[in-house]
């Protein structure tokens, strides 16, 4: 087995380096590419705008929507995998977009291995959230509504990652996180039908989807003036350009570096990493399937694929990558320890997806050698992790919306459809062989114990982190796992917990195949990271600095004492969970308030941010609105001096005339003397 | 540049848009004499469009010849039909055409803007026997039309002494159409005498001016005068006095400060569709005269005449914006904002800069349109007395109040020529004050364009006030407000209630009509909105035209 184990390893990249391969004009189904962002945008637009008219029907055509563009995605990749290597990076040009002097700005679309992968998991895991969520949300009158925001967010996450410059691509960027705003406020007035949603909750609701844009909009920020960098210095924003630029050494180390960190901070507001990731915590407001699909599945890990769509960039800028490295194992950490703590059930799978976004940043952050494995973690990510959050949602609609796991217990024979999808993407996130997650996540903490040149405390301190986390991992996700299907029940006895309808479970059980087999698919041999090479290229693979196979195992034996922790302390027949939270360590009680963080924000931003804006708006209207008044004052007050010669008297106007003239005259005679 | 051909016969085709118009002009006037008195009114409507549209369409026959050959000199250069005449006429009759249609509404009582018989006193004998033969005054149109002619001649000449009489023609009709108003005859009237007593000021002092010139350089062409100026001859304080007060009378026709004292009274007093006339197409015809005389004629006086141009273009700026501000009558809001225009219009001029006469011709057209535009609205936007007759024009901002939501059709077109008199984008004021702003700019007169731009958004104060009123009222419409006007007699009933005083009671509507007023206002409105979102061909199709032939 250790063999094997290895096998993964070595077998990840090619045996030599390989570099990316240049795009080539895109033939056949590629050229069909736009039709993958304009479906589902045409039944957003559809179901928009035909409002009530479209209550029958609506569910249905918001379906039909991603699945078609999952069809398509699929021809695309399959005549991908049909054609040579060296045309497997495609772009699709779509006419000129902005012309300015030199500055011309083309649209167009990129399908290469890269962004089909990311297609066929949006599309994919997006076209199964749709169908459970036609059952989830059955009973609320706004249903269409919501498909319009999920068809639409497809449609802006399928641009996000077609796109072939960062200005295209901040056009899907900014559509994603509208929808994901719009969505996590989704329930934003009381809703007394269906998921009943108090005014109180529905405020919450409100304050969670404006402090997701507000820290989105920060990442923002940095992606704006990473392209205000890169046009400054390049005059383009293409990738294709920036390849070249940054190739052709137009650019100094420092500038690559101030790009690359700016595109760090764009990453790290929107994949909700340290220190931007209070938002995605609250962002569990939303209706489960939208936690699913845009906070776990999808649109989070979107910061990941901007580091790794920007590889030539990061790839010139060993600084720049060492800080993706070190975000990605603080919110890696971080996310565990909240994660170990929490009782909402929801917020536990979110501090998790924040761990694991953490994992995949880190990979990331390694450089060559993590790209492809970022990736294949993410995808891995994408399908165990949605499926458990499409059992919880079962879980809520059996339990009345209940998310504290305090008050479960017991549930897996109640509901064993989801207990057995369940327990897959469990398995799967705590890296048990042979689940997807030991294919994904091992290799990331594999490479993390490699050093690169020049590196001397990174490995150890990289490599133990991940090892470390792999722990945690385990530990929480089978805290979470324990407390809601095994040990006692806890629940009230006038609830009646019960199997989800069809259209939810077979979602769920789909997921859970993936979460089976994915790893095992694509993972062992490097499959997908082959498939990858034309995008990521591959470079030679050093040694990591302790022997892989004592990596894996010891990977193994920490998650197995972990789980065996965690089933002592919650699911044991001997162990009593407390239905209200006992109190803590000062650790835990950390954990539990997500590390201080909302409170270090209040303390360091907002709070200063709330005195400088009455300042600022004291200062407005005393100072610039006290001066515009006074000059207006003043205009009127010499307005009426200018009419005061106005006194209807004819011999009056033409003494004024003959004064003006006189002055004229004075004035030329004047100038010219 | 002086082409050196000298034509011994008239060259009638260059002659046509002048010649359709006072042409047409006596043969209405003729017709006024023979016609009976029911035919009088569509006959002469009918020949006044048809003389208009006749000019357009001359005008864009001659403009492919004009453009290859750079332009003819008619009439031994009494005429000189170059690119900028050929625009400048353009607009002149095409504005001529729009305030026709605007002159010709009647109310649903057949009662037109203009009294029906001049001379009577209100309320006699006479005017009371006028009303009930339900007679007309039809003699307008042929006025306007002499107007029109004047006014396509008067920039477009190339003597000082055709440009003299060409300034007569043009104002003479003007001074007597500003008296014919049908409602508040009398202050139409004063208005008429103010116009005419100043006018007849201003124009002693050009054809002083005149005088002077022609003692200084012993010409009135002005080839013979472009040619004498460089030439020291130690009479230059003559040249300059005279340049001066020639200009004078040039800046008296435009209403530019200090010279604008007439323009409140006279656009208040006027009949509505004639002010709007007198705004819009007396300013084209006026500035091509005052850019051939600072761009031909004293070109080489520029610098000389540098001093007094940015002294009145700032000046006009300033006080109009400034006025503005503080009025209460809409009629008079838009005169002063006439002067303020007039100030911009000169930033493009005081540029002397190649891109200049464009600018200027651009601005023209786009403030225009704005005008006619906007004073149409103005005389349907009435006072209706309690027994439902429809009475004066409701002038007073005080009356607008609501308006917006009242009729958004008409209340939409209103803001939309605001706005473009503001200068807001995707309006053609928009692009016509880039423009001469930008010929400032490349003409190293920076300070003027900004002090333009400080005056443009001070100005847009006075027009949001406007929109805001008209829109979002503070309270409901006082009834037969007068108590804010400036000018307004009627007064009193403000804030009574309709039981204790039923009879002085009148409420403000947007009136029905015949709806020719309402076509203008369509064609302006369009053209605007057209002219902001896409200027480019117009201002190219100038720009390729806008060389003056000397």
């Amino acid at each position: 087995m250790i063999t094997t184990l290895s096998a993964v390893l070595t077998g990840l990249p090619a045996a030599e380096a390989v570099e990316p391969v240049a795009a080539v004009a895109a033939t056949g189904a590629a050229s069909a590419a736009w039709l993958l962002i304009l479906l589902p945008l045409l039944s957003a637009a559809v179901l928009l705008l035909a409002g009530r008219r479209a209550d029958g029907w609506g569910h249905l055509l918001g379906v039909a929507a991603p699945a078609a563009s999952f069809l398509v995605g699929a021809i695309i990749a399959v005549q991908m995998l049909t054609s040579p290597v060296t045309e497997r990076v495609q772009h699709l040009d779509l006419g000129s977009w902005i012309t300015a002097g030199t500055f011309d700005l083309r649209v167009g679309l990129l399908a290469d291995p890269l962004s089909v992968t990311f297609v066929l998991l949006i599309t994919f895991v997006g076209s199964l959230i749709h169908v459970y969520s036609v059952a989830y949300m059955a009973e609320d009158v706004n249903r269409r509504r919501f498909f319009a925001y999920l068809n639409l967010f497809i449609a802006a996450m399928l641009l996000l990652v077609l796109a072939d410059s960062y200005l295209l691509l901040f056009f899907g960027w900014e559509g994603v996180g509208l929808a994901s705003y719009l969505l996590i406020g989704f329930w934003n007035h009381e809703v007394r039908q269906g998921h009943k949603v108090s005014g109180d909750q529905a405020l919450d609701n409100s304050v969670a989807a404006k402090k997701a844009f507000v820290a989105n909009r920060v990442g923002d920020l940095g992606m704006i003036v990473a392209m205000g960098l890169l046009f400054a210095h390049l005059g383009t924003v293409s990738f294709a350009g920036v390849n070249e630029g940054v190739a052709s050494g137009a650019l100094s180390t420092g500038m690559i570096t101030a790009i690359g960190l700016m595109l760090l901070l764009a990453a790290v507001g929107k994949s909700a990493q340290f220190p931007l990731q209070s938002w995605l915590g609250d962002a569990m407001a939303g209706p489960t399937p939208v936690s699913a699909l845009i906070h776990a599945a999808t649109m989070v890990t979107a910061g990941v694929y901007l580091i790794v769509r920007s590889q030539p960039i990061f790839d010139a800028t060993g600084d720049a990558r060492l800080v993706v490295a070190v975000v990605g194992a603080i919110t890696l950490l971080f996310g565990a320890i909240v994660g170990c703590a929490k009782d909402d059930i929801k917020k536990a799978l979110a501090a998790s997806t924040m761990s694991q976004i953490g994992y995949m940043m880190l990979a990331a952050g390694l450089g060559p050698l993590g790209y492809a494995i970022a990736i294949l973690h993410l995808v891995g990510h994408g399908f165990f992790k949605a499926g458990m959050f499409l059992g919880a949602g079962s879980v809520m609609h059996a339990m009345r919306d209940e998310v504290d796991m305090r008050k479960f217990g017991a549930l897996g024979r109640k509901m064993p459809l989801t207990y057995y999808t369940f327990m897959a993407g469990w398995l799967a996130i705590i890296g048990m062989w042979p689940f997807t997650g030991f294919f994904t996540k091992d290799p990331i903490i594999e490479t993390a114990f490699i050093a690169q040149e020049g590196q001397t405390w990174q490995p150890w301190v990289f490599g133990s982190v991940a090892l470390f986390g792999a722990a945690l991992t385990a530990f929480y996700m089978s805290r979470l796992f324990f407390m809601t299907f095994e040990g006692k029940r806890r629940w009230e006895p006038d609830v009646e917990p019960h199997e989800s309808p069809r259209l939810m479970t077979w979602p769920m059980l789909v997921l859970a195949l993936g979460s089976v087999g994915f790893g095992v698919a694509f993972g062992w041999k490097g499959r997908l990271a082959d498939w990858l090479v034309p995008v990521t290229g591959s470079v030679e693979h050093p040694a990591p600095v302790l022997p892989p196979a004592l990596i894996t195992w010891s990977v193994l034996i920490l998650v197995l004492i972990a789980v065996g922790l965690a089933w002592q302390r919650y699911a044991a027949s001997a162990t009593v969970v407390p239905r209200t939270a006992p109190k803590a360590s000062a650790l835990t009680e950390a954990a539990r308030d997500d590390l201080y963080q909302d409170k270090v924000n209040n303390g360091l931003l907002v709070i200063p941010g709330t005195y400088a804006t009455r300042a600022l708006v004291y200062a407005d209207s005393a100072v610039v609105d006290g001066t515009v008044r006074a000059v207006a004052r003043g205009t009127v007050a010499v307005g009426d001096l200018a009419r005061r010669p106005q006194t209807g008297f004819v011999r009056q106007y033409a003494a004024m005339m003959a004064i003006g003239l006189v002055a004229l005259v004075i004035i030329v005679l004047a100038v010219q003397s | 540049m002086i082409p050196e051909f000298v034509t011994p016969t008239v060259e009638w085709a260059p002659l046509t848009p002048v010649l359709f118009v006072l042409g047409a002009a006596v043969v209405g006037v003729l017709l006024e004499a023979f016609l009976p008195a029911g035919l009088r009114r569509p006959v002469q409507i009918g020949l006044s469009l048809l003389a208009t549209g006749g000019a357009l369409i001359a005008v864009a026959v001659l403009w492919g010849p004009v453009m290859d050959t750079g332009g003819y000199d008619v009439l031994g250069g009494s005429l000189i039909v170059d690119g900028p005449t050929l625009v400048a006429q353009g607009l002149i009759a095409l504005l001529a055409m729009l305030s026709v249609l605007v002159m010709a509404d009647r109310t649903a009582a057949k009662e037109d803007a203009f009294a029906p018989m001049v001379s009577a006193s209100p309320g006699s004998d006479y005017e009371r026997l006028a009303l009930r033969r339900g007679m007309q005054q039809t003699e307008v149109y042929p006025l306007l039309l002499f107007a029109t002619g004047g006014m396509l001649i008067f920039g477009s000449t190339g003597d000082l002494l055709t440009m003299f009489v060409a300034l007569e023609v043009l104002s003479l009709p003007l001074y007597l159409l500003a008296g014919m108003a049908r409602r508040r005859r009398l202050q139409s009237q004063e208005a008429s005498l103010k116009y005419f007593l100043l006018g007849a000021f201003a124009s002693a002092l050009f054809i002083f001016g005149v005088a002077l010139i022609y003692g200084a350089t012993g010409s009135i062409s002005f080839s013979g005068i472009a040619a004498a100026v460089p030439t020291p001859t130690g009479t230059e304080p003559l040249l300059l006095a005279g340049a001066v007060l020639l200009l004078t009378g040039l800046f008296f026709k435009v209403g530019a400060v200090p010279f604008h004292l007439w323009a409140p009274d006279v656009y208040q007093g006027a009949p509505t569709p004639i002010t709007g006339f007198m705004a819009a197409a007396t300013k084209v015809a006026a500035f091509l005269a005052i850019l051939r005389v600072v761009y031909v004629m004293l070109y080489g006086l520029g610098w000389e005449l540098t001093a007094v141009l940015w002294t009145v273009t700032i000046a006009s700026m300033l006080v109009g914006t400034v006025a503005a501000l503080v009025q209460n009558d809409i009629k008079r809001l838009l005169a002063y904002s006439s002067v303020a225009h007039a100030g911009f219009v000169l930033v493009g001029v005081t540029a002397l800069d190649v891109r200049g006469p464009s600018s200027v011709l651009f601005y023209l057209l786009a403030y225009g349109l704005a005008t006619v535009g906007a004073f149409a609205v103005i005389s349907l936007v009435r006072e209706r007395s309690a027994s439902g007759g429809v009475t004066a024009e409701a002038t007073s901002l005080g009356q607008w109040s609501g308006l917006g939501r009242e009729h958004p059709v008409i209340g939409a077109a209103f803001v939309l020529f605001l706005l473009s008199f503001a200068g807001i984008p995707l309006t053609a004021g928009f692009v016509g004050k880039f423009a001469v702003f930008s010929a400032a700019v490349s003409g190293d007169a920076w300070p003027l364009a900004l002090i333009g731009v400080l005056a443009s958004a001070a100005a847009a104060f006075a027009y949001v006030k406007v929109i805001v009123a008209m829109y979002f009222p503070t309270t409901e419409r006082t009834q037969g407000d007068g108590e804010e006007s400036e000018a307004a007699p009627t007064s009193g009933a403000a804030g009574t209630t309709l039981v204790a005083a039923p009879a002085r009671t009148t409420t403000v509507t947007v009136v029905r009509t015949e709806g020719w007023a309402t076509v203008a206002i369509g064609v302006s409105a369009i053209l605007t909105v057209l002219l902001g979102v896409l200027p480019g061909p117009v201002l190219d199709a100038i720009e390729q035209i806008s060389l003056f032939l000397l």
